[in-house]
């Protein structure tokens, strides 16, 4: 398991790996926004937590037909099935290395780039807590997505299609998390739905992607 | 002492049935080949035998006692040849890749990264994967495509020497490996009889 978490690691850090992908696309939707929507400061600071929030899930959900694609391909996914790692280990390591490729570098990112959209500065810590907690969510749900189509060629398309409504909640109760920190609001309620979402996801999705592993090896 | 036995088996592919009724045995020491004409259903067989789909009717026995090499290598292109060797060893916790390395004679290429081999390299690497699994039985498809007149007698020898360790081997090939104890299966007879399976399919 220790082994298959480093190759991933490894192999996406080395030339055409994909890390940094989902960063740098959304540093790019960071600095177009404010282009976009003009330079007045009040109006930046209204969308910023949405903003950032919206990059982030379109991030994550660039990077998701590398998770399951390429072993499938190489063959190397067969003959992980025949290894003795079980299937939902694999899923969940999957989906770990998925994390810190992209979703921890978004996290980090986030704060320095909300400086950009004048982000009010008490939302900063809400910012990078919800994203703490709503970016694994994002890895667990995309990473049952490419399981779901890892059989399909150009599977990409259906693979948005399928991911998109799952991470709805997530990003609703994310956002609001940083909204309402960034106002100085309450924002008990929506965090426990935010964490509760994002345990629900890691406890219950490893299993049901393995399930849908083992039907689309066949 | 069988390390790998079917008994009744049928195996289908897309929900088409290709074999029927297939039982065989494979103790210590021995090697099977499977024969058959393109499409009869060897590569099916293997992947059913391997534990990668389940038979549609009978048993297998000793899937976890499988090393399976199907047509592609499982190769990160990216790591070295002696990366790809170490993940496979963690992965099935062995330790040691030095011997793999010598029987497939990829000491030199140790360093190259794995895209940068010729096709014969590479399958000579995913057969040396097959070494540092420690499992003892070899469930190879088409284990010699690509490989020249040397390197399939590499692989000959690697075979008789893990038979000789008391290993066993079931090899879906067409050319003669000149292997000692091996007995021959043809999957001809054991074809499924065409039968509409389409009414089965709306139900799924």
């Amino acid at each position: 398991m220790i082994a298959l978490l480093l190759r991933d690691l490894r192999l996406a850090v080395r030339a055409g790996g994909g890390f940094g992908l989902g960063l740098a696309f959304f540093l790019i939707v960071v600095v177009l926004v404010p282009l976009g929507v003009g330079p007045e400061t009040a109006l930046l600071s209204r969308i910023a937590p949405g903003i950032l929030w919206i990059g982030a899930l379109l991030a994550c959900l660039l990077s998701l037909d590398r998770i399951f694609a390429l072993d499938r391909e190489d063959g190397t996914l067969d003959l992980l099935a025949t290894a003795p790692l079980p299937m939902e280990g694999i899923a969940a390591v999957k989906a770990l290395a998925h994390w810190i490729t992209t979703g921890l570098p978004l996290v980090l990112a986030a704060p320095v780039l909300g400086v950009l959209l004048n982000l009010p500065a008490g939302g900063f810590a809400w910012l990078f807590l919800s994203l703490l907690l709503g970016t694994p969510a994002l890895s667990v749900i995309g990473t049952f997505g490419a399981a779901l189509t890892v059989g399909l060629k150009r599977g990409g398309l259906l693979l948005s299609l399928l991911v998109l409504p799952l991470y709805v909640p997530t990003l609703i109760f994310g956002a609001e998390v940083a909204r309402r920190g960034a106002e100085g609001l309450a924002v008990e309620a929506p965090l426990l739905l935010l964490a509760g979402v994002s345990l629900g996801a890691l406890a219950l999705l490893p299993f049901a992607s393995a399930a849908v592993l083992r039907v689309t090896l066949r | 002492m069988s390390l790998l036995s079917a008994s009744a088996l049928s195996v289908s592919r897309g929900g088409v049935p290709v074999l029927d009724g297939v039982s065989f045995t494979l103790g210590a020491g021995r090697a099977l080949v499977l024969r058959g004409p393109n499409g009869a259903g060897k590569t099916t067989l293997l992947r059913t035998v391997a534990g990668l789909q389940p038979p549609t009717a009978g048993a297998v026995d000793g899937t976890d006692r499988v090393a399976y090499a199907g047509h592609a290598d499982g190769l990160k292109a990216m790591l070295s040849v002696s990366e790809n060797l170490t993940f496979w060893a963690a992965v099935f916790a062995t330790r040691g890749i030095d011997a793999a390395l010598d029987a497939f004679e990829l000491r030199e290429l140790a360093d190259r990264p794995a895209g940068t081999l010729s096709a014969g390299q590479k399958r000579r690497l995913g057969l040396a994967r097959l070494l540092v699994t420690g499992r003892p039985v070899w469930v190879l498809d088409e284990p010699t495509v690509s490989l020249d007149t040397a390197s399939v007698a590499l692989f000959a020898e690697a075979v008789r020497r893990h038979l000789g360790q008391g290993g066993a081997a079931l090899v879906a090939t067409h050319i003669d490996l000149g292997l000692p104890e091996t007995d021959t299966l043809d999957v001809t007879p054991f074809r499924a009889a065409p039968r509409a399976a389409v009414q089965d399919e709306a139900f799924l």
